[in-house]
């Protein structure tokens, strides 16, 4: 009899022989890792330093613009995460340090994969939704958003106005919650943990209100392919305008807060400084292209939805540091709520799903009374709806960027492939550009500014 | 700028949904094509992703160009003109092969990457083509249409051999 961890000399000989071909000794310290400086070869130094540095030509940077002939033992390397409070998740950094100054940083990722995109391949365009919805998991209506948008397109459906319009009202509240969520978090990350009390307190608030329209908090499923699960709940104005007004009044008291404080204001300013060039050859989206003064928000540049209705701005950076992303997310919470208090003016009536029983199942009501109602409910949740073949790419402005979704149909009920283009997954690559040169402790601040959701990161 | 891209001349291209043109340029074609398109305007790569085609009824291509099992899809994007191009290139199965784009946009590394973990394409000249997602030992590509869902014993890291 042998168990694991039983050491005696049998158990080490069978181990030994009963060694698969991938032996995790062989690949322990693997591939994806940063390697020490002894064992790296000098090109290799400057890849792994600027695995993302390489910029084109007449850019700044130089790969290998760093000290190589820095001997081993006067730089450490060492682990940052997967289990680190201000890694927002499961990220892991591999951090080169001499002393408390970041040589060099490699994000290793992957330990919240669980293969969404192929589970997506087994779903129907019903249930597809729900899978996606778990990505972001801040901002899950935006996921689903992009998934029924992409699978609306495939099926050249229009949408009723009404169902456009509560689709826009929850994505604005929804990044509200999620810029709220980053405030809270980016507060704890340098020490204000009020900040975190507040932001998590201001955002129960919008939850409620999701919890009372689609039934959850979180992961709510309620933006599905043919327009919204439910109608908007009785007295839903009055809950809107209550979160509008206490929020952008609050927004004020977190300028007091931390806007004009000087411990916030030396951690943030210039750190983590980044140019419209970087950001622009790193795929970076969202207010971290934002913050280097680049106006690119999809919602107003490509507008989607009707957003092309509604007044509102596109806050933009100067320098590209730690305290310009913080006061675009800000910013951006109150021209959300500029938009939300828009969107419940014009709210028009009217269905809130298209009325197409290819893709709409029958009335609660008429189930109970038509047998054909049964057998359309039946078929619709069972095999779901056929969407023509072909492919398209559909990008949304989500609360960390271009959210896309790349879909694929081969004629069946189910997608043949569906990607998404997460914006946490591209703007990571921008940490070891960010890090480098930087102090330690500001590492956690420039972690929390670029704001990662691994659910999205690793699919 | 008009409805057609001067980039694309002398390569196959459609027009799509929510996109301007879609390119088709073979493997030979695809590194210059992007280049071209990147000198015209399109500073950023929005996307990049890797379809698996085994079992697909058959997808409409234009004339010349032959359907492969994978499908190389990068989706460009212009910000200064507020327009999308995508270019689908074609890679066999015997050889998934393709040049990196991370000379060009090295906001590539990470998505292919990305498609190499999950597709088992190779992108030439990629710095640093390891696995992303999956495990480092991990076998197989586990996007590809014939990997089988559920049929692989799941592997851990460190497991013990069997007893």
């Amino acid at each position: 009899m042998t168990t694991i961890g039983h050491h005696n000399d049998e158990d080490d000989t069978m181990r030994t022989i009963e060694r698969p071909s991938w032996s995790p000794k062989d690949t322990s310290e693997g591939a994806q890792e940063l390697l020490t400086r002894s064992e790296t070869v000098a090109s290799e130094l400057g890849r792994e330093s600027g695995a993302v540095l390489r910029l084109p030509d007449g850019q700044v940077l130089d790969a290998t613009q760093i000290d190589i002939d820095r001997p081993d033992d006067e730089t450490m390397i060492i682990n940052m995460g997967p289990q680190h409070p201000s890694t927002h998740g499961v990220l892991r950094l591999m951090l080169e340090l001499d002393g408390e100054v970041v040589l060099r940083t490699k994000p290793i990722i992957g330990y919240l994969h669980t293969g969404m995109e192929k589970t997506a391949e087994d779903l129907t365009y019903v249930q597809g939704s729900t899978n996606v919805t778990r990505m972001d998991y801040l901002s899950p209506l935006h996921n689903e958003l992009v998934f029924s948008l992409a699978t609306e397109s495939l099926l050249g459906l229009e949408m009723p106005s009404r169902a456009t319009w509560i689709r826009m009202l929850m994505c604005e509240l929804n990044r509200v919650s999620s810029h709220l969520m980053w405030m809270a978090t980016n507060g704890m990350d340098l020490g204000s943990t009020s900040m975190m009390i507040y932001g998590f307190r201001e955002r129960e608030m919008i939850l409620s209100f999701f919890e009372k329209t689609t039934g959850l908090r979180l992961n709510t499923n309620y933006i599905r392919p043919g327009g919204v699960a439910a109608d908007l709940p009785d007295g839903w104005e009055d809950d809107v305008a209550v979160i509008c007004d206490t929020v952008l009044e609050r927004s004020f008291e977190y300028d007091d807060l931390l806007t004009g404080q000087p411990i916030f204001r030396e951690r943030t300013e210039g750190v983590g400084g980044l140019t419209a060039e970087e950001a622009l050859a790193l795929s970076v989206t969202g207010p971290l292209l934002r913050s280097t003064g680049v106006p690119w928000d999809l919602r107003r540049s490509m507008p989607y939805l009707a957003y092309d209705e509604l007044d509102f701005d596109v806050i933009v950076g100067t320098y590209g540091d730690n305290f310009d992303r913080y006061a675009i997310r800000l910013a951006e919470i109150r021209e959300s709520i500029k938009m939300i208090r828009q969107i419940v003016e014009k709210m028009p009536s009217g269905d809130y799903r298209i009325q197409d029983p290819k893709v709409t199942p029958p009335p609660r009501g008429r189930i109970d009374a038509s047998m054909e109602a049964l057998i359309h409910h039946f078929k619709i949740f069972t095999e779901g709806f056929k969407v023509p073949e072909g492919e398209v790419y559909l990008p949304i402005e989500s609360p960390r960027g271009e959210l896309g979704c790349y879909l694929v149909s081969d004629g069946s009920s189910k997608p043949f492939r569906m990607h998404i283009r997460g914006p946490s997954f591209v703007n990571l690559q921008v940490l070891p550009l960010l890090l480098r040169g930087g102090l330690l402790s500001d590492a956690v601040a420039v972690i929390s500014s670029v704001d990662p959701v691994m659910g999205e990161v690793d699919r | 700028m008009t409805d057609s891209l001067g980039q694309l001349a002398g390569v196959p291209h459609i027009a799509g949904v929510g996109v301007d043109q879609i390119a088709f340029p073979g493997r030979e074609g695809y590194l210059p094509l992007i280049a071209a398109l990147r000198d015209g305007g399109f500073e950023m790569c929005a996307d990049l992703c890797v379809v698996d085609y085994l079992g697909h009824p058959g997808r409409p291509l234009p004339d010349g160009v032959t359907p492969e099992r994978f499908e190389v899809v990068v989706n460009l994007l212009s910000l200064s003109a507020k327009r999308r191009v995508r270019v689908r290139v074609q890679v066999p199965e015997s050889d998934p092969s393709v040049p990196s784009l991370f000379d060009l946009y090295p906001g590539t590394e990470a998505m292919e990457r990305e498609a190499f973990d999950l597709m088992g394409v190779i992108f030439i000249n990629h710095p640093d083509l390891t696995r992303i997602l999956m495990p480092e030992e991990w076998e197989g590509h586990p996007l590809r249409k014939d990997y089988g869902n559920a049929r692989v014993p799941v592997q851990f890291k460190e497991a013990p051999g069997p007893r």
